[in-house]
């Protein structure tokens, strides 16, 4: 069966730093694949070639089997591959309604509207007129996740959800992923938070310097084994 | 009654200013390029309708339905071809890209038209009036100017607040990057904003050579200078600003100008400089373009 998104071999990088090294995986519709690794283990970096913002070395993305390597990040989003960015970048000058609506800029059809987007995240109920330079960290990550929905996308990469948050916040945000899932969306999530992740993924692939060190699903996995791939601790690239 | 008198015409020649300033204020707001050829662009707008006037014999105000889109498309495709591939090269690129434009211009005019003023007759609109007061009358296309200018500032803010296409353009303002994350192409959004700066210059060029009775190839740098003390009066990237730094501008000027017919520019640059120095925001702080 063809993946919903593969990466294959994909090596990236800045310059003469390479931040990603020859890595592969596959993602299913409706799978949580989370990717683990600690600060500078490349994981953003490889989102943003998945989501078409950055050129890949060497290496294939797949969309449903069909190579989209060299497809531009506003095309990726139009065929349904939308990140989430690290830092949540919302458009500051913008309402949360505004920011939603800008999301829908693909205009593709699907679930998702400004309504069921805030049915799925309710914490932005109030907040719709207001101005997104106004809110919260928390509030923010929670537009952030909105606005990419409103693509309705078929796969959502997700740059780190919980960095800077509270923890009361974060609980908030991750039983709203709950709500999100279905509907075939695959998910690829990027997170330092390994006990979250642990609760979340399907499956988990961990990065250690831009190598994939260690992979499979959270029940197949030890807690040692993870914790040592995260911090580099006698690990054998698979 | 004299100084009531130059304040009423320099709130009114503050309409021209801000129509002149506003497609500057777009163009740096959304897409953080400096036109310095903003002048040149208002003169292109005023020399094509005085070519529309000369060969078709239709009227000034006909001669805008061609004149304004046509310009707009251009602005659209210099953005395109010219400005897109600068904005890659860094903030300096595009500026020297307008400067270049800025000495093209005046030039090519100069070669076409010669350096001779082209009319751009407006029958008696040019000198007819309307008396407010014993001794206090405003002329109607100086107000006319100043209705077109307001109109033109609100119906913009409402373009960017209420319609997707300015949406778009805000946030592009505020992040380019991430809205192509949003699957929109963000040199469209840049090369539609560009077209609205040019189309509103070009709207502007014409109201100028109303007011002068016609154009010459070097008007522009004089009026891009008025632009750029407008929209820094006023406050950058406000749109309302633009309007309330036209006015302060063309009230100094005006007011200068009762003194010694030599003051009006100086003034008006000292007015300029003093605002830089003490409020270098301007004098509007709500923002609506960034």
């Amino acid at each position: 069966m063809t993946a919903l998104l593969a990466a294959e071999s994909i090596s990236a990088g800045y310059g003469d730093s390479r931040a990603v090294a020859d890595l592969s995986f596959a993602l299913e519709p409706g799978e949580v694949l989370a990717l683990v690794g600690a600060n500078g283990a490349g994981k953003s970096t490889l989102l943003r070639v998945l989501a078409g913002a950055h050129r890949p070395s060497a290496g294939r993305v797949l969309l449903h089997g069909e190579d989209v390597t060299h497809v531009r990040d506003f095309e990726r989003n139009r065929l349904g591959v939308c990140l989430v960015p690290e830092g949540r970048r919302l458009f500051a000058s913008l309402t949360v309604r505004e920011n939603l609506e800008v999301g829908a800029g693909s205009r593709r059809d699907g679930r998702w509207t400004v309504d069921t987007v805030v049915d799925a995240l309710p914490m932005l109920g109030d907040l719709l007129g207001r101005n997104a330079s106004q809110l919260s960290g928390g509030q923010q990550q929670a537009v952030a996740i909105g606005r990419g929905l409103m693509s309705n996308p078929e796969v959502l990469l997700l740059d780190e959800v919980s960095l800077g948050l509270a923890p009361i916040v974060i609980d908030e945000l991750y039983a709203s992923l709950a709500a999100v899932r279905g509907g075939g969306l695959g998910i690829v999530l990027v997170e330092q938070d390994l006990e979250r992740t642990v609760a979340v993924a399907d499956r988990l692939v961990c990065m250690l310097e831009g190598h994939a060190v260690l992979s499979g699903t959270p029940a197949s996995l030890s807690r040692q084994a993870i914790t040592d791939a995260y911090f580099g601790h006698e690990v054998t690239p698979w | 009654m004299v100084i009531l008198n130059a304040l009423v015409q320099g709130v009114l020649l503050g309409g021209l200013f801000a129509m002149a300033a506003l497609g500057l204020s777009i163009a740096f707001g959304i897409l953080r390029v400096v036109n310095l050829a903003h002048g040149e662009i208002m003169t292109v707008g005023a020399y094509l309708a005085a070519v529309a006037l000369s060969t078709l014999g239709v009227n000034v105000w006909l001669s805008l339905i061609v004149v304004v889109p046509l310009l707009g498309v251009v602005g659209y495709w210099v953005q395109r071809l010219l400005l897109q591939r600068a904005l890659s090269l860094g903030e300096l690129a595009p500026l020297l890209v307008t400067f270049g434009i800025a000495i093209i211009i005046p030039n090519a005019l100069i070669e076409l038209f010669t350096t001779n003023k082209q009319a751009i007759p407006t029958g008696d609109l040019a000198v007819r009036s309307v008396q407010l007061a014993e001794g206090l009358r405003i002329g109607v296309l100086p107000l006319l100017t100043m209705l077109v200018a307001v109109l033109l500032i609100a119906g913009t803010q409402l373009f960017l607040a209420r319609t997707r296409s300015g949406r778009y353009m805000r946030a592009a303002a505020d992040d380019s990057e991430t809205l192509r994350l949003m699957g929109v192409d963000h040199r469209r959004v840049y090369a539609y904003a560009m077209g609205l700066a040019f189309a509103i210059a070009a709207l502007g060029g014409v109201f100028f050579g109303m007011r002068q009775g016609g154009v010459t190839p070097f008007d522009g740098q004089l009026l891009v200078l008025f632009a750029f003390e407008a929209v820094i009066i006023g406050g950058l990237g406000s749109l309302w600003g633009t309007l309330a730094g036209g006015i302060v501008l063309g009230v100094a000027q005006t007011l200068a100008g009762v003194v010694s017919p030599e003051l009006p520019l100086l003034v008006g640059n000292l007015v300029f400089l003093a605002v830089l120095v003490l409020r270098p925001t301007g004098i509007v702080r709500s923002k609506v373009v960034v």
